[in-house]
């Protein structure tokens, strides 16, 4: 975990209530995909989890959903400096399968972007599914096109790509390995539509977010877990639904 | 070269500032990002006799200037503390540490404590009688007077470490329960404990918080603790570790004015990871600011 400032470099939005912030700073702490950063927001108490999307020496890339008052914030912020934390949770383990699937819901699905990128450094089969609830949520098909082996967007009321859920799309791809983020009860789903082992990442309203308050404690299989800290990534054989 | 030390109860400490209990764990995450060596001491994640998974989730509300918290005293039991966390926590650690302590009955208290009186990190037992996160226990302790006296009575039965009682601010008058443990041998009163609050969504229309209430702590509750401080140091005439909404040096000074001889942060430490150490840091210079030399001389000042 490091503390440090971080400027905007940009801010824009990229689909309905959805933004992408790119900052610079040092981000030499970030060490897996799937970590997140907690964020001070002036005016806020507690800081604000968000999953990081991207990242490399110098820049850090987030995407992100106004849901309240700190995303909407934050939206609104074109410049200027942000006390960030990062290098927060476990990430994913990269370690496991050759032809595998990375599923992204809403805003799950950034931090499925860097790491399809580095499933596929390492010369893997990579598939994404990404769903959304309509066209004009969905964003970053493009950027997953171009790394991917093949991408299958998703959306709930059909007015873009393929209708339905993403456990709609994926019944009929074949895969040794999965890695997911997103809503609960697409993770559930995925969960059961799935006969590979795979991992999962959780949201759970957090105090710290390195592991300090107990606030977003969660039951496994293997004990209890501090999702910020333990997690957010979970294996399919730890999970207790 | 101004005076920073202050001493509990034969328990000497570099400076006043102490980590408050449920917001650092048993340390180690915070040993991550500083020296945690150059705290005073800290207290740890509350210890009960049995492991306890806590409440369910939604445990955390953000509110103005402060934050809710329901965690409902998660912890691994004593004897896991004992034997996993206490000797990683002296690798990180080599000053006395104090043992947070809570309970659902006077025996459970007493078995804690017996067997933390054994452990030669621990200076100083800090008993949680008002946890307001809990049922059948925790606060019910510390909003009773006999009932405070009681587990005090029984806790210094059992050990021979200076014993704080950690009172609860949601009573009607706090000096009656503080003397109560007074009277019952405590050495000396850590206050305040978080104040019982709630959230409620306006898009769910639910509570926020899984348990509906829980613990409201943050900058927003520091004028309460302060005038809570204040009114303990008047009624009892053991010293006391004043805790409540504090996050930076000023606070300290006020807390100490008020009659605070050792002084904790609690969620500032969950916002700012860094806090102690910074406040650490900039008491110097808000010392010299207000011509203070020797810290300890400033206890109780302001009555």
């Amino acid at each position: 975990m490091k503390q440090s400032i971080f400027s905007i470099i940009s801010n824009e939005k990229i689909a309905k209530d959805v933004f992408k912030m790119i900052l610079s700073g040092d981000t030499s702490d970030i060490t897996a995909s799937g970590q997140f950063v907690n964020i001070k927001i002036e005016g806020l108490y507690l800081r604000r989890p968000i999953s990081v999307c991207d990242y490399d020496s110098k820049t850090l890339t987030l995407i992100y959903k106004v849901v309240g008052n700190g995303t909407e914030q934050m939206s609104k912020m074109k410049c200027g400096n942000l006390d960030i934390l990062t290098g927060l949770g476990n990430g994913y383990n990269l370690d496991c399968g050759n032809n595998v699937l990375v599923i992204g819901g809403g805003v799950g699905v950034p931090p499925m972007f860097n790491l399809a990128k580095k499933l596929k450094a390492m010369n893997k089969k990579v598939v994404a599914i990404l769903g959304f609830n309509s066209s004009d949520d969905v964003f970053y098909e493009k950027d997953f096109s171009e790394i991917c082996d093949s991408v299958y967007i998703t959306t709930v009321d059909g007015s873009y790509g393929k209708k339905g859920f993403v456990t709609d799309a994926l019944k009929d791809l074949s895969y040794d390995y999965f890695y997911t983020c997103g809503p609960e009860p697409m993770l559930k789903a995925i969960y059961d539509a799935t006969s590979t082992s795979g991992q999962f990442s959780f949201e759970e309203r957090m105090g710290c977010g390195f592991g300090a308050c107990m606030g977003c404690s969660c039951k496994t299989k293997y004990g209890n877990k501090r999702i910020c800290k333990d997690g957010p990534v979970l294996v399919k054989e730890e999970i207790i639904w | 070269m101004v005076d920073l030390s202050v001493t509990l109860s034969g328990l000497k400490l570099d400076n006043p500032i102490i980590p408050a209990s449920g917001t650092f764990g048993y340390g180690y995450e915070f040993a991550e990002i500083y020296d945690i060596n150059i705290l005073g001491s800290f207290s740890f994640k509350g210890t009960t006799k049995d492991p306890r998974f806590g409440n369910p989730t939604p445990r955390i509300a953000e509110c103005v200037s402060g934050m809710i918290n329901s965690v409902g005293l998660q912890n691994p039991g004593v004897h896991a503390v004992i034997n996993e966390e206490l000797p990683k926590l002296k690798k990180c650690f080599n000053k006395k540490v104090i043992a947070n302590v809570g309970g659902f009955s006077v025996d459970e208290y007493v078995y804690t404590c017996e067997l933390l009186d054994c452990e030669e990190q621990v200076g100083l037992i800090e008993v949680n009688i008002s946890c307001p996160n809990v049922h059948g226990g925790g606060m019910s302790f510390g909003t009773n007077a006999s009932d405070a006296q009681k587990v005090t009575e029984a806790v210094k039965k059992v050990t021979n470490k200076p014993v704080y009682i950690k009172l609860s601010p949601n009573v009607t008058d706090i000096t009656e329960i503080a003397k109560a443990c007074e009277a019952g041998g405590a050495d000396g009163i850590s206050l305040i404990n978080t104040l019982l609050g709630m959230r409620i969504n306006l898009n769910t229309k639910k509570p926020v918080i899984a348990n509906k209430m829980g613990g409201f702590s943050g900058n927003a509750i520091f004028p309460v603790a302060v005038r809570m401080v204040y009114q303990v140091y008047e009624a009892v005439s053991i010293p006391i570790i004043g805790m409540g909404g504090v996050s930076s040096s000023e606070d300290v000074l006020e807390m100490m004015l008020a009659g605070a001889t050792g002084v904790q942060v609690g969620a500032a430490n969950l916002i700012n990871p860094c806090i102690c150490k910074d406040i650490i840091e900039d008491l110097p210079r808000v010392m010299e600011k207000y011509n203070i030399n020797k810290l300890s001389d400033i206890i109780g000042g302001a009555h």
